[in-house]
This record gives structure tokens, C-alpha cells and sequence, in this order.
């Protein structure tokens, strides 16, 4: 049966990103409309969907491609997952993204091009099976080109050619590796516990090299260590796209798509009997105290939150490679905590930017009290970084030391306390600097009635996201909240 | 109704209205763009209804002078004549009326309309005529016309450049033909036939006949620009005016292929042909990489689409080797589909060139700094185009590549594998060169104004390319009517 939601979910950014690019410059109403309308239907259909996929009822979309190929669409409990919080931090970057690039040039292309991204993003979610996930995959690649390179300055083009050499060759990668599965696999459908277990003994060999190469290119995307220097050179981009870039499309996609790799194509059970899972979680650890240990060094505001990323999202992988139920919870619930967390600091970060022209660490003292309400949402996230009960970062870093655990691999307990630590580090003294020291500088005064520090579209996104890092902290048991549904997803997975 | 319509000869009207067309065009010189843009709007009619009629009904076969085959001349009615027909109908339609635009009526470039829109017509109807051609000797005598046509349209430019261009295109053109007309010659006298399927079925494979093999092989190679007999294209193809080199890097290089394709599969089936097509897949790997490479170091535009039309070439020739016993319709299939979407690609990009070159005098890539305005929506024609010759989804380049890496996977051929993937890395590096400057923010004090028809028609074309992948469920299906391979095309590897 057809589906046609799922194409209603992805022509809801589609379409109006197309007809975005045709318009002119200054009809900023005309744009604004479009963009928050079609964010909000996407919502919408996406609420209309979450009920029935709750209910075990999987909706599903097949176009054939070629003689024995489709581009299968399909929503299940992780796409729903995946899906939910790209079309909700959409809609949030979208409003701060107006007030951002309020008066800057080239606003229909960005514009344009930032709906071409969350439609690719969506796909991605939407993927029902390997080569359907590649398409919308590369397309990501190629719609997010544009906006890091924006600027069009020098350093933005920089940006731009190693964000594309990186991830280009990725794709190749990943083109090549699907290619081969499919070649001795046959049609790669993403199903719980897998599609491949039943191949012949003598092919191992040949799963093992793929699976190697699927990860590999796929952590290009995630930040892998060594794969990540990309990430923290992207960092010229405009404030929404990095929000964009850490929380939600690029990095999620290639962790997305590892976790999808292991659970639907491989399935967990046939990649542990493989021992594909624990070099895995070494890269991960290592990602994750690496980044780290570089944050810590950065001035940079955003680079230091560009670090920050590579290691925070490898607890993701970390998760998954630990392959017991918990530790599934544990990761796949850091895929929406992370996002939460990090898109508020990038928010605070462009905040800081745009209203006070503040970039570095060092400028950054004292500014709690000319923006205290940006101030407290940064410390919320902050916090919620290091692992703060009852923030929502605290939640994962639990699931994943109680599944290590059951995994029996104490050892990412270690490293779980090691990068606690070390987040520690590099966010408490910027805490410090911000509430504690003296103002080194003089801001000018804010104009706005009130005496307000900074529009309402500036204003408004990081305070919600704020509040949800600690509403789901607090309530994490609520139906629909992350934690709720992934604990549905690894029920189904693991067919508990 | 309908049957009357059906029951037409559609593919005699395609071959005879163009030249018809051509003809009166000349005579009434006033009037060319319009007869030129009447049958530019009949053409793909005719392939729909063309398709249509083969699909439905049953159509008596076409013969010259009514004489069945071993006498008669029959006409080619299979999938490929239906799809390289109807491309070349889609491709041929934007391009003139991309023409329109780029010829002017008025103005001192007047008397290149003139003599642009017979020719256009008259090559036009040679390709139609060439690819419905079913015997040796049809063959060579519409792929001379082919010749003879885009000569004249790359001396259309004028000036010395062009000359020589032009010149150099038709002792080459003329030496392929030579080569290809002596291996007629050979199986003429051997079997007294010059029928493909008739050839086909009889051809004993004689060491007569592999040096006939080999002498239409290289003839074809040289008129299809495979390295290293690819030396002519890029200036042929960068001298000329744009709708010209569009046509000829989307349509007149495609016409010796078919040739090639057609030969391959039907009449060289029983000839042994492993060693040929490794020498064939050798020169394509070489062609990829050298063509990517030196498209990368261009500075003008025009040359660097005409290197990337060298290595798309090369991939085209990786169909000869790839083709073994259980991968004909993987390979088979991955080379028309490259072909028709390398066409509607290759001649967006073409016609990108054209305008910039109109618009600000020159095709220097660094003319594209801070694209803004008008000239952005070009460098999103581009782009748009360009992600087929890179091979990303969802464009037809990408799926034609997944059909090639297959083939390489399950005929263990690996050292393909490399070639194809590095291929696609330098063509986004050229691509990403062109973008790079495209996005570079630079204040300009004017921006050009465009004619509508030099700005939309080529984003058409590059739409088609992009999302031929996701519509190339039907015209692979169409293509495999009748077509010399069969079996499923996508192929499971053993261990």
C-alpha cells in the first residue's frame, strides 16, 4: 500500500524550498510564510504519523527505479525518532535563521537551499531501505554545500572544499560498499534484526571489509576520529547552519546511518557473532575523549562547541556498538539529547555573535548580565553537556554506563568519567567567566523596548530548546518523549 | 482515429520531415528560425507517437521500395532507435529553442542564423535517419552526413580558430569513415550482406572478419573521441557557437556509439572480442582520468565541459569490456542510460557556457565570481546538470554508474572499480571549482539582462538530468524492447 504522507512530509519543506529560490529578494513576508507554513504541516503530518507508527502500523511508499530497484519510503519507530527532531529543530532554526540573516544578502538562495537540507534530512529518515538511503544521503552532501559557504569569503570557500572533499569522498565510499551488498545480498530492505544473516559462511569475509567501509564512510558524516576535520573548519558558516549542521542534519545523517547499518542491515546479533561491534566502540571511545581533549584547547567559541560535537556524538556510536538493550537506549536517546543540547549553544553562540560581536572565549566575561536570559539557557545546555542530574544529558551517559555493564565492558564506564571530567573543564570555566567575572568591556546598551537583549527570534529558540533539556530530563517516563520511545524502539529491536 | 495515428510510419516522418524542413529553410532564409522551431515542436510528437505505435500495435515492418529484408532495406524499430530518437527529440527541441536566443534575427550576426538553422535541421533529420538504420552500408552513409553537418556548424563561428577546428574535424571525421567503410567492404565480399541481423546470424568469424572488426572498431573509436583519438574534440567542440557544441557533445558523438553498440551486440557476438574490449576498457580508463584531469586545470569553461565530454566518453566504452555472458544487460543497459542522460547534461552545460560567454564577453571561469542575479540562476542550471556527470542521486549518471560497478563486482574485473570511483571524485572537484568561484562574494556594479529563452530551456534540460534516475523505470523499460541482451540487470555476485 501507498502511502502518499510520506510524500506529503517530504514536498512540506521540498516544495517550498523550490519556490523560495524564485523569489526576489525583498519579498521577506512572502518567504517567511512559505518557510514556517511548510514547517509546521511538516509537523503536523508528522504528529498524524507518530500515533500510527505507535501502534505498530508502518506506513510505506515504493517507486520503481529501475527493473528490480525502488526508492522505498518508510516510517518506522526509528525514522519516527530520526524525524520528530529534524522537523522540530527545524522549525526552531528556521525562525532564529530569519532573525539572524535579517537585512544580509543572498537570503532566497540560503533560504532555498536550507529547505533543500531538511528535505534531504527527512529522506534520510524516511529511507526504507539502503539505496533510498544513499540518494537522499548524497543529496544532503550536496544541498548543505551551499550554505557553508555562504559567506563567500575566502575562509568560507576553504571551509566549503574540505567539507565537500571529505564527505564527496564518503559518499564514494559508501556508494561503492552498497553497491557490493547489493551485489551479494540482493535488495537491501532495513529490517529489525537484519537481512544478511542468512548468506553463506564464505561470504564473511567480504561482510566484513563492507561493514568496515560502510562505517568508515558514514563516520566522515558522524565525525569519526580520524574523519572529523571538517566539522570544526565548517564553523564560518552562519550560526543556524552550524545549529543546523551539529544538532540535527549532517553529523546525525552519518550516525543515523551507522546505527541503521548495524540494526537493520547487519542486525546486531550477526555483528556481534562477527565482532564487527567492538572495534567500533574503540574508534567511538576514542572519538569521544579526543574531541574532548581538543575542545578543551579551543578560544574559539564555536570551535570549542565544534569539538564538543565530535566527541559528544560518538556516545551515539558507542551506544550502539555496546549492542545490549540499555546501551541501545543510551544511544540511540544521546541521538535526540545531543541535539537538544547543542543546537541551544549554537543558538547562545550566534546570539552572542550577532547582538555583541563576541567570537572568543576571553571576551566573554562577565556578559550574564547584558544577556542573562541567553546566559542561563548556554548554562542549561552547558550543564546538560557535562552530565547534570536531572538534565537530559544525564539520562543517556546513564543508560550507556548501566548497558556497558550489561555488555559486560566496564571500561566505557572509565571513559564515560573521563569525558565527564573533561566536559567539565571546558565548559565550567567559561560558566565561570560568564556569570562570576568582571565585564572587561562596555556593550553598547540594548535599544529594544524593555530593554530586551536581543529580538524575539533570536531570543525565543534558545529558551524552548533550554526548557526541554530539562523538561525531558525531569519527565523522561512521558509518553512520547525521547526516552519513552527509544525504549519502544529497542523493544521491537531486540524483539524483547 | 487513433489507429490512423498508430498506423502512421512515424519513424520515416522523423527521418524525412527534418530534412524536408532543412531544405525549405534554406530556400526561405527570412523564415529559417521559424520552420526550425515548427519542426523542433513536431519532433518529439512524433517519437511519443512513435513509442506509442510500437508499444500498441502492430506496425508492418518498413522496408525500402517494399522489398523484403535480404533485398530490401528494413528499418531498425527496437528500443534504442525509440529512446535515442526521443532524446535527441527532447534535446533537439530545447537547443533551438535555446537558437532563438542565441542567433538573433537582427544584428551583425544575422547571415549565422541563416545558414545555422538548415544545417541544424539537415543533421538533425541524419542522426534520426542514422538510428533507425539497420544495414552497414545505411550506417556509414548517415554517419557521413552526420559529418558533413557538424563540420559546416563548427565553421559557423567563423574566424581562423573555428577554420581549423573545423577542418581538422573533417579529415578525421573523413579517416573513421574510411576505416569504418573498409570493414563493410570486407563483410560484403564475405557474405554478401550488409544486413546487421542477417550478419549477425552467419558471420562465421574468419580472421577476415576480426580484421574487419578491427578496422570499424578503430573507425568509430576516432569518430567517437576515445583517447587517445580524442585530440579533436575539445576544440571542436569549444570553437563552436554554443547550441552548436551543444549538439555535438550531446547528440553527434552518441551517433558512432550506437553504431558501436549495435555492432557489438549483434554482429560481433560470435567473433572473439575479450582482448578488443579490454584494449576498449583500457583507452576508457585512460580516457576518464585524463579528461577529468585536464578538465580540472581549464580556465575557460567551454574547454573544461568539452574535457569532461572526453571522459564520459571513456565510460561509455567501459560497456565493451563489462559486457560478459551474465552482465550484457547490466552493462548494456548502464551505457544507454548514460547516454541519454549524459545527453540532456552535457548539453544544459553547454548551453550555461553559452550564455556566460554571451553575457560577459568571455568564458573565463573567474567571470563567474559573486554569481549573482541573473547569471546565479545559470550556475544553478549547472549545477543541476553537472550532478549526472558527477554520478550523484538521483540523476541517471549515479544509476548507470551502480549498473557499471555491478557489472565490474560480478565479472571480477576490480580494477574497474578504482577508475570509476576516482572518475567521480574529479569530475566534483571540477564541478566544485566552477561553484567555488560561483560563490565567491564579489560586488558587481551591473548584472547582465538575459533573454527568457537563453535562461529557461536550459534549466529544463537539467531537471530531466537530475531526476532522470527516479523516471528511468519507463525508458530503460522502452530501450529493452527488442534489444540484443535480456536477463535481470541487476546481477548477485557469487563469494
Amino acid at each position: 500500500m501507498n502511502d502518499l504522507i510520506l510524500l506529503a512530509i517530504l514536498s512540506s519543506s521540498l516544495l517550498p524550498g523550490l519556490i523560495i529560490f524564485t523569489l526576489a529578494e525583498e519579498s521577506v513576508r512572502l518567504r517567511t510564510t512559505l518557510n514556517l507554513t511548510g514547517a509546521l504541516f511538516k509537523l503536523l503530518f508528522i504528529a498524524l504519523l507518530f500515533f500510527r507508527v505507535a501502534e505498530r502500523e508502518y506506513a510505506e511508499l515504493r517507486l520503481p527505479l529501475l527493473a528490480d530497484m525502488e526508492l522505498v519510503l518508510r516510517a518506522d519507530a526509528l525514522s519516527m525518532l530520526f524525524l520528530t527532531l529534524s522537523a522540530f529543530l527545524w522549525l526552531l532554526t528556521t525562525i532564529y535563521a530569519i532573525g539572524y540573516l535579517e537585512n544580509s544578502p543572498h537570503r532566497s538562495r540560503f533560504f532555498g537551499f536550507f529547505s533543500l537540507c531538511v528535505s534531504a534530512t527527512t529522506g534520510i529518515a524516511l529511507a526504507g531501505d539502503m539505496i533510498t538511503f544513499v540518494i537522499f544521503y548524497e543529496a544532503l552532501t550536496i544541498s548543505t554545500y551551499p550554505l557553508v559557504v555562504h559567506r563567500g569569503t575566502p575562509a568560507a570557500l576553504h571551509a566549503g572544499r574540505i567539507y565537500l572533499a571529505y564527505t564527496l569522498l564518503g559518499g564514494v565510499v559508501l556508494f561503492f560498499a552498497a553497491v557490493w551488498l547489493r551485489a551479494i545480498a540482493g535488495p537491501l530492505e532495513f529490517t529489525p534484526g537484519g537481512v544478511i544473516s542468512g548468506l553463506d559462511p564464505s561470504l564473511y569475509g567480504s561482510l566484513t571489509i563492507i561493514f568496515a567501509l560502510l562505517v568508515l564512510s558514514l563516520g566522515v558524516k558522524a565525525a569519526l576520529v580520524p574523519l572529523h576535520s571538517w566539522l570544526p573548519t565548517a564553523m564560518v558558516a552562519p550560526a543556524p547552519v552550524s545549529a543546523l549542521l551539529h544538532a540535527v542534519a549532517v553529523v546525525k545523517a552519518g550516525a543515523f546511518g551507522i546505527v541503521r547499518v548495524v540494526h537493520d542491515i547487519y542486525g546486531i546479533g550477526f555483528s556481534a557473532d562477527l565482532n564487527l561491534l567492538f572495534p567500533l566502540s574503540v574508534m567511538a571511545a576514542i572519538t569521544v575523549l579526543y574531541g574532548s581533549i581538543r575542545a578543551l584547547a579551543q578560544n574559539d567559541l564555536k570551535r570549542r562547541l565544534a569539538f564538543s560535537t565530535v566527541s559528544q556524538v560518538s556516545y551515539i556510536l558507542m551506544g550502539i556498538a555496546l549492542a545490549s538493550p540499555l546501551a541501545t537506549i543510551g544511544g540511540l536517546v544521546h541521538l535526540v539529547h545531543q541535539g537538544l543540547m547543542k543546537i541551544t549553544l549554537f543558538f547562545c553562540a550566534g546570539n552572542l555573535a550577532e547582538t555583541l560581536g563576541i567570537h572568543k572565549i576571553d571576551e566573554m566575561d562577565g556578559v550574564g548580565r547584558r544577556m542573562p536570559w541567553t546566559m542561563t539557557a548556554f548554562t542549561v545546555g552547558a550543564l546538560g553537556m557535562i552530565g547534570v542530574p536531572p538534565l537530559v544529558g544525564f539520562i543517556s551517559k546513564w543508560y550507556l554506563g548501566l548497558g556497558s555493564l550489561a555488555a559486560g565492558q566496564p571500561w566505557i564506564i572509565i571513559i564515560l568519567i573521563a569525558s565527564t571530567l573533561l566536559n567539565a573543564c571546558y565548559f565550567l570555566p567559561v560558566l565561570h567567566r560568564i556569570w562570576f567575572n568582571k565585564e572587561q568591556q562596555q556593550w553598547s546598551k540594548s535599544t529594544l523596548a524593555g530593554g530586551r537583549e536581543t529580538i524575539w527570534p533570536l531570543l525565543a529558540p534558545p529558551l524552548i530548546t533550554a526548557a526541554l533539556v530539562i523538561f525531558f530530563g525531569i519527565f523522561a517516563y512521558l509518553f512520547g518523549s525521547p526516552l519513552y520511545w527509544v525504549e519502544l524502539i529497542t523493544t521491537r529491536e531486540y524483539g524483547l | 482515429m487513433t489507429e490512423i495515428l498508430l498506423g502512421q510510419h512515424w519513424f520515416f516522418w522523423m527521418t524525412l520531415v527534418p530534412l524536408g524542413a532543412a531544405v525549405v529553410a534554406f530556400l526561405i532564409p527570412q523564415q529559417a528560425r521559424w520552420i526550425g522551431l515548427a519542426t523542433a515542436l513536431l519532433l518529439p510528437f512524433f517519437a511519443l507517437a512513435a513509442i506509442a505505435a510500437t508499444l500498441t500495435a502492430e506496425v508492418q515492418p518498413i522496408t525500402g521500395g517494399g522489398w523484403p529484408t535480404p533485398l530490401g532495406i528494413e528499418l531498425r524499430r527496437d528500443g534504442l532507435a525509440l529512446v535515442m530518437l526521443t532524446v535527441t527529440a527532447v534535446v533537439g527541441f530545447i537547443i533551438s529553442c535555446y537558437a532563438l536566443g542565441y542567433f538573433p534575427a537582427r544584428g551583425h550576426h544575422s547571415s549565422r542564423a541563416r545558414y545555422f538553422w538548415p544545417l541544424w535541421l539537415f543533421l538533425w533529420g541524419s542522426c534520426n535517419a542514422l538510428f533507425v538504420s539497420g544495414d552497414l552500408f545505411n550506417l556509414y552513409v548517415t554517419l557521413e552526413l552526420v559529418t558533413l553537418a557538424s563540420v559546416s556548424l563548427i565553421a559557423l563561428e567563423g574566424g581562423k580558430a573555428a577554420l581549423t577546428a573545423a577542418l581538422r574535424y573533417l579529415f578525421i571525421g573523413l579517416f573513421g569513415s574510411l576505416a569504418y567503410l573498409l570493414g563493410v567492404g570486407i563483410f560484403y565480399g564475405a557474405y554478401a550482406t550488409v544486413d546487421l541481423a542477417l550478419l549477425g546470424d552467419i558471420i562465421t568469424g574468419t580472421s577476415l572478419d576480426h580484421a574487419a572488426m578491427a578496422l570499424m572498431v578503430a573507425g568509430l573509436v576516432l569518430k567517437s573521441a576515445l583517447f587517445p583519438l580524442h585530440f579533436w574534440l575539445p576544440q571542436a567542440h569549444a570553437m563552436a557557437p554554443a547550441p552548436v557544441s551543444a549538439v555535438l557533445s550531446a547528440l553527434v558523438i552518441k551517433c558512432s556509439y550506437v553504431i558501436l553498440l549495435r555492432l557489438w551486440f549483434e554482429v560481433f557476438v560470435s567473433l572473439d572480442t575479450v582482448a578488443v574490449g579490454h584494449l576498449l576498457g583500457l583507452l576508457g580508463s585512460v580516457a576518464i582520468i585524463w579528461g577529468s584531469l585536464l578538465a580540472l586545470r581549464q580556465e575557460r569553461l567551454k574547454l573544461l565541459i568539452a574535457y569532461s565530454t572526453v571522459a564520459q566518453i571513456g565510460y561509455l566504452f567501459l560497456v565493451f569490456p563489462l559486457a560478459r555472458n551474465e552482465t550484457m544487460a547490466t552493462a548494456w543497459v548502464g551505457g544507454v542510460l548514460l547516454m541519454m542522460t549524459h545527453a540532456c547534461g552535457k548539453a544544459a552545460m553547454f548551453m550555461v557556457a553559452g550564455t556566460i560567454h554571451h553575457t560577459a564577453g568571455s568564458d573565463r571561469i573567474s567571470r563567474l565570481a559573486g554569481a549573482g542575479g541573473p547569471i546565479g540562476v545559470l550556475v544553478v542550471v549547472f549545477t543541476l546538470a553537472a550532478t549526472t556527470i558527477i554520478g550523484l542521486p538521483p540523476s541517471g549518471g549515479f544509476f548507470s554508474k551502480w549498473l557499471f560497478i555491478n557489472a565490474a563486482l560480478v565479472t571480477g574485473q576490480w580494477w574497474y572499480l578504482p577508475i570509476i570511483l576516482s572518475g567521480t571524485l574529479l569530475a566534483a572537484g571540477y564541478v566544485a571549482k566552477v561553484l567555488g568561484w560561483a560563490f565567491l562574494d564579489v560586488k558587481r556594479s551591473s548584472y547582465p539582462v538575459i533573454p527568457w529563452v537563453m535562461k529557461w530551456p536550459p534549466l529544463v534540460l537539467s531537471v530531466i538530468a537530475l531526476l532522470f534516475g527516479l523516471i528511468a523505470y519507463e525508458p530503460v523499460q522502452i530501450a529493452l524492447l527488442g534489444a540484443p541482451v535480456s536477463g535481470p540487470i541487476f546481477m548477485e555476485a557469487g563469494p
